[in-house]
């Protein structure tokens, strides 16, 4: 059977189901909306204030692209489970563990040079993620377990596991806090060695002439995500194990008929998102505190699933998508600092679960409309 | 040693740590016989968890709390139901934007309304049962059976009257066999008649009332306080309850009581040798991976658990 030209409308419908995320987003913020009434405020203002304090100058873009280089991580970590049919809600845990391995590297061999250290520390952390991702990986595959409720579980003991680390290896008490004799409140590690951490965004523009607030966080490791990105989007597409791996997301059964190992790959796939989460080490512990605190990592890993599903688990969708989630992070904690507490940031965590019920309904709603339309012609 | 570990309090408080994942293990097995997966009841029960808290305080009234937060995690359900049943989405990353909302929504709502992150409870709902006998008044098993069955918040009763009912439901009545079958066989259900997206409704939003029924439980009668993310992972626990109790009620309650032994194990194992507390804290999830890895070939879950149906598909 010949296809049929395609009709204006089929066009229109299939354009916009390519831009899902766009109506997705617009319906969250008009929600939102609705919750910033009801507390009393000026939508229209919050909108403003947030958007305009966050992309407004450079000092903002660049807090606004340090806090979307840990959720490009994570959302190509679930992006990339994704293609291959697996749901990784473990990014969260598997965060913790490489970022800690990091650190560990970063303040135990203090006399590598630059060189050595960096990529080894880099290595490190996601190796960290990638281990912790390996059990999930390995009870799908082998036993069938669904990985969502292991990768939960792992979340809460990669949790209680690096608290334990962090109290182990604690920094010791600087001399203000044993002058003030003041235990330490965040247990936190000592600070990695000065061969293992990337240079900040600001220090090489100003060796270009280029202003840029010194105080910026954002820093090389923006790069690596960057990198990562491209990374994934060649091994899903251009490679053979990226063929498989897709593969085996799509029909699992017609993989293993066509002779492709399936668990090899889910257990491949598991550990590569692994990998992917824990490499969030290199902004946050690298580029940023240079030393490991639980609370810097709290939920990165769950906003990497909203991430993935609104970059519709494409490496370049996640870019953006994480841009985005960015700049409603950066763009909230100035408003919740702005107003004097008034709107919490967790107005984000809100909007975010608002836009992922959204991603999901505009896609099948639009899927189903085209399969309609396909079957009416 | 052991002798001072399974003394009757130990039960008690056992059963106690079991309540909460009975009722939400409870909503996974109404959810998923009827074919719908509900990851969201880890978020149902924190935000219910909250509704309770908040609601008992406006009202001055627990019952009045342990309601709202049904209601709550009802209406949390209808919005599962929504996603899944009517616009067909992936049920699990509904239930993942459940959980999202859910940790976002009830630390904004406890700073706007409470202007803190921890809400207190000033009250509580009256035991039940017969008083606990002074050691010497009764005999000492007696006074066991006591401390261990007959002395409890109300709300061990009603989830035990509950576990009971849902065994009755699903297994003996027509309403139960048409829960199954949209479950099993979506297919065949229509072509006789059975309404699949009602039954599939109905059972979600009972999945949600339990596990809102489970999130007061942690609040008013655990914790005593409402703390963000408080339900910290017990509403997969509580899957891995149905999991390993074959979808069914008794089995669910089952393998609930197994981890309220083993967290009552662990936090008694805490005070006789110095485990660091974090080891501590990883048993339940320890045991909920071991329970599901020991599970496997013995459980099977429901034919269409999972998919969405489709008119004339097969």
């Amino acid at each position: 059977m010949n296809e049929k030209p395609k009709s204006r409308g089929d066009l229109l419908f299939s354009l916009m189901e390519k831009f899902t995320p766009i109506i997705a987003i617009i319906g969250a913020l008009i929600i939102s909306s609705a919750i910033i009434l009801l507390i009393g405020e000026d939508p229209i203002q919050v909108y403003k204030m947030m958007f305009g304090l966050a992309i407004g100058n450079r000092d903002g873009w660049g807090n606004v692209l340090f806090r979307a280089t840990p959720l490009i991580f994570t959302g190509l970590a679930v992006a990339f489970a994704f293609q291959c049919g697996l749901f990784n809600i473990g990014a969260e845990g598997q965060v913790y563990v490489g970022s800690f391995l990091a650190a560990f590297i970063g303040f135990s061999f203090t006399n590598f040079p630059a060189i050595i250290l960096i990529p080894l520390t880099i290595i490190a952390s996601a190796m960290g993620g990638a281990l912790w991702a390996t059990l999930p990986g390995i009870l799908k595959a082998k036993k069938g377990i669904h990985e969502v409720i292991i990768t939960i579980m792992m979340n809460w003991i990669a949790a209680s596991f690096t608290f334990y680390l962090v109290l182990i290896y604690k920094a010791p008490p600087t001399e203000a806090m044993k002058a003030a004799n003041m235990p330490q409140m965040i247990p936190q590690t000592s600070e990695i060695a000065l061969s293992a951490r990337l240079p900040r965004i600001a220090t090489l523009l100003t060796k270009l002439n280029i202003s840029f607030p010194s105080h910026n966080p954002l820093n090389v490791s923006f790069f690596i995500a960057l990198i990562a990105a491209f990374a994934i989007y060649y091994l899903l597409w251009k490679t053979t194990l990226g063929y498989e791996i897709r593969a085996v997301g799509f029909n699992r059964t017609a993989a293993e008929y066509a002779g492709i190992n399936v668990s090899k790959n889910i257990i491949l796939a598991m550990m590569i998102s692994g990998a992917l989460a824990g490499l969030v080490g290199t902004n946050e512990v690298m580029g940023y505190k240079f030393r490991w605190r639980q609370e810097i990592f709290i939920n990165l890993g769950f906003n990497g699933i909203a991430v993935a599903l609104l970059g519709k688990n494409h490496p370049l969708g996640v870019v953006l998508a994480a841009i985005l989630f960015g700049t409603l992070s950066y763009g909230g904690a100035l408003v919740n600092i702005y107003t004097a507490g008034k709107i919490p940031r967790e107005l984000i965590m809100v909007i975010q679960a608002v836009i992922v019920i959204l991603v999901v309904v505009s896609d099948e709603i639009i899927k189903r409309i085209l399969l309609r339309r396909k079957s009416i012609q | 040693m052991i002798e001072n570990i399974f003394r009757p309090d130990f039960f008690a408080s056992a059963i106690r740590i079991a309540i909460p994942l009975t009722l939400a293990g409870l909503g996974g097995v109404f959810s998923e016989l009827s074919g719908v997966v509900n990851i969201g009841l880890e978020g149902i029960m924190l935000t219910s968890a909250f509704a309770a808290v908040a609601a008992t305080n406006f009202t001055q009234n627990v019952w009045l709390g342990i309601a709202f937060a049904a209601i709550t995690g009802i209406l949390l359900g209808l919005v599962h139901a929504i996603v899944t049943v009517t616009f067909k989405a992936n049920q699990t990353v509904s239930g993942v934007a459940i959980n999202l909302f859910a940790s976002g929504i009830t630390v904004f709502l406890s700073w706007m309304w409470f202007h803190e992150s921890q809400i207190m409870v000033m009250y509580k709902l009256p035991f039940w049962g017969f008083p606990i006998p002074n050691p010497g008044e009764t005999t000492p098993l007696v006074r066991s059976l006591i401390i261990i069955f007959a002395h409890h918040s109300p709300m061990v009763f009603l989830t035990i009257f509950i576990v009971i009912i849902s065994h009755f439901i699903i297994f003996k009545t027509p309403f139960g066999l048409r829960i199954r079958s949209v479950g099993e066989y979506p297919q065949a259900a229509d072509t006789l008649g059975v309404n699949v997206s009602s039954m599939r409704y109905i059972s979600v939003l009972i999945s949600g009332g339990l596990a809102g029924l489970a999130g007061s439980f942690l609040s008013l009668e655990q914790a005593h306080y409402f703390v963000k993310e408080m339900s910290g992972g017990r509403g997969f626990i509580a899957l891995a309850a149905m999991i390993f109790g074959k979808w069914t009620p008794f089995g669910t309650f089952g393998a609930a009581l197994l981890f309220g032994i083993g967290e009552a194990l662990a936090i008694r194992l805490q005070g006789i040798y110095a485990i660091p507390v974090q080891f501590i804290n990883m048993v339940p999830y320890l045991l909920a991976i071991f329970v599901l890895v020991g599970a496997i070939g013995r459980a099977t879950a429901p034919a269409a658990d999972g998919i969405p149906y489709e008119k004339g598909m097969s």
